[in-house]
């Protein structure tokens, strides 16, 4: 399990709440070969990205290859107030995941 | 639910029966989103990518804004946005023609969430940016252009 | 390569290239003429903004720059360098211990000429100066860790404004030095820093928009997307010898700590803005 490399930012702004993430990843295409080896640097990246807002799912991103590494995400949805819980959880190809919980403030 | 649209999904039925299947809706009864589409962002042809996301690849323009560089400063970094205004708006799946496999993301939206995403993704070379949305049932499209070049700079 | 080639050769010769005076230069004089260059090329650039390279003089570029910078990449390295700066030596000590303020703030006092050693000093050579000090291994100059560690003590030094000191002879010498290399031409191409970032600021070398030299060592350590990770000054210096075709020299070597403490001191009165996010 990967620890820590999530980030959230959950602010109200003009009664939306508006979510950006950036979360720290490879995110390796698989198509890269390494420099000394000569050899193809295998694929890691993040698949899903599944965001929450008090235990209901408000988006759910399916990802491939081609999302930058360090991948950054931004959405935002109505019906939430200050203080309100928003979880974030990536899984990737290789079955590690990560998750974080936010205020909304 | 769930497993009988896997399953619907695997036999490859095209056009209608596709397009009434509710795929990628994100009910608020916590139910399982839809899965992974693995084979679709391997697919290396748009159309066909689109074919097997949407049932078709004739996807008329909607109103749908894709806020993206003219020129990419670089190509592994270029920030996109796509907003509409079209309401009941369920997904919105971002394309590159040009990429070796054009499916960069697909995002599914809660009835709550507006129909916006925002990200940054790699792109090969100049190549249109497409965005599909999907909102009650029906299909959008747009596209913009944008164009990745070589630095001066070492690149 | 033909065509670079044929389009820098007619740069070079179109080239009036700052002269490099060598009996007595005045740095103070120096400073004013070189920013006043720039104020006059980029009129409509606020002073403070050429901390923004070349993003204070290209729109659409600097968009896309915006657009990093609302979830800059660089964050996380803050966190990590933070982590990495708070954490003790085996021998119970710590970086803080090494530094003025506790290492919060001070990387506007970096590089400064130490006249007992008659050296220039930056920061990353001071961190690992401070590791040896207290037994521990000295780290990488280019990225990893010391990028890291630079980040946090640069985020901290946010706002804070450069006012480099050269405080007596041997330090003059040093920023000549500094300043030779500057205009010298160097690698296959023959190029000095000065011909893109100086003459040639604003103009395109292909897709690229060289970037004016006033406001360069403002925000490093830099993430940048071509590296995917942060870097540091020495390590772009590096690398723009190598696209020179110039056989590069050591991080942290003298030469390119004496070229660094020469471009600090011409970006005098900047704010410092680093960590930063670049292509």
């Amino acid at each position: 399990m990967a620890k820590n490399t999530i980030k959230v930012r959950a602010k109200i702004k003009g009664g939306k709440c508006v979510v950006k993430t950036l979360i720290k990843h490879p995110m390796e295409t698989g198509l890269r070969k390494d420099k000394k080896t000569g050899k193809k640097i295998p694929a890691h990246f993040i698949k899903e990205v599944v965001c929450e807002h008090n235990g209901e799912k408000v988006c759910v991103a399916n990802w491939g290859v081609a999302i930058s590494k360090n991948p950054y995400l931004s959405f935002r949805f109505s019906g939430a107030n200050k203080g309100d819980t928003i979880k974030i959880a990536w899984t990737d190809n290789k079955g590690d995941s990560d998750s974080i919980e936010a205020t909304v403030s | 639910m769930n497993l009988a649209r896997r399953d619907i999904l695997k036999l490859g039925l095209t056009g209608a029966a596709l397009a009434t299947l509710p795929i990628g809706v994100l009910v608020p009864d916590r139910s399982a989103h839809a899965a992974y589409p693995e084979a679709v962002f391997k697919e290396k042809d748009l159309d066909k990518a689109l074919q097997d996301l949407f049932g078709t690849s004739d996807i008329p323009a909607g109103d749908i804004k894709i806020k993206a560089p003219d020129i990419a400063e670089n190509g592994a970094v270029v920030p996109v946005s796509v907003s509409t205004s079209i309401g009941g708006v369920e997904s919105i799946t971002l394309l590159v023609k040009e990429n070796p496999s054009p499916l960069v993301a697909h995002f599914e939206l809660n009835p709550r969430a507006d129909g916006y995403i925002a990200t940054r993704i790699k792109m090969g070379k100049t190549s249109p940016v497409i965005a599909v949305v999907k909102a009650d049932g029906k299909l959008y499209s747009a596209s913009k252009t944008v164009k990745v070049t070589i630095g001066g700079c070492g690149g | 390569m033909k065509k670079l080639t044929k389009k820098l050769g007619i740069l070079l010769l179109a080239l009036p290239l700052a002269q490099v005076a060598v009996a007595d230069v005045s740095p103070e004089e120096e400073l004013v003429k070189f920013q006043n260059y720039y104020k006059q090329k980029f009129p409509d650039v606020p002073f403070q903004d050429f901390a923004n390279g070349v993003y204070s003089i290209d729109p659409a570029s600097r968009e896309q720059w915006e657009a990093l910078e609302e979830f800059p990449p660089y964050e996380i390295d803050i966190e990590e360098g933070k982590r990495l700066f708070e954490t003790p030596f085996a021998n119970g000590k710590s970086y803080a211990d090494c530094f003025e303020n506790g290492g919060i703030g001070i990387a506007q006092n970096y590089p400064y000429f130490d006249t007992e050693k008659k050296e220039v000093i930056t920061l990353a050579l001071a961190i690992n100066r401070c590791r040896i000090e207290n037994g521990e291994k000295p780290l990488k100059y280019k990225k990893g860790k010391i990028a890291k560690i630079l980040a946090y003590m640069a985020y901290t030094s946010r706002g804070n404004t450069l006012d480099i000191k050269i405080p007596n002879k041997d330090a003059l010498e040093a920023w000549k030095k500094g300043r030779q290399f500057y205009f010298s031409r160097r690698g296959q191409l023959n190029l000095a820093c000065a011909h893109c970032h100086l003459d040639n600021a604003g103009r395109r070398i292909r897709a690229d928009i060289l970037s004016p030299a006033l406001g360069h060592p403002t925000h490093f350590p830099v993430y940048r997307s071509k590296w995917g990770e942060l870097g540091t000054l020495h390590r772009r210096f590096a690398g723009c010898n190598k696209q020179v075709r110039a056989k590069p020299f050591k991080a942290q070597s003298e030469e390119y700590r004496n070229l660094e403490y020469f471009l600090t001191y011409m970006s005098n009165g900047l704010k410092l803005n680093g960590p930063g996010v670049r292509k």
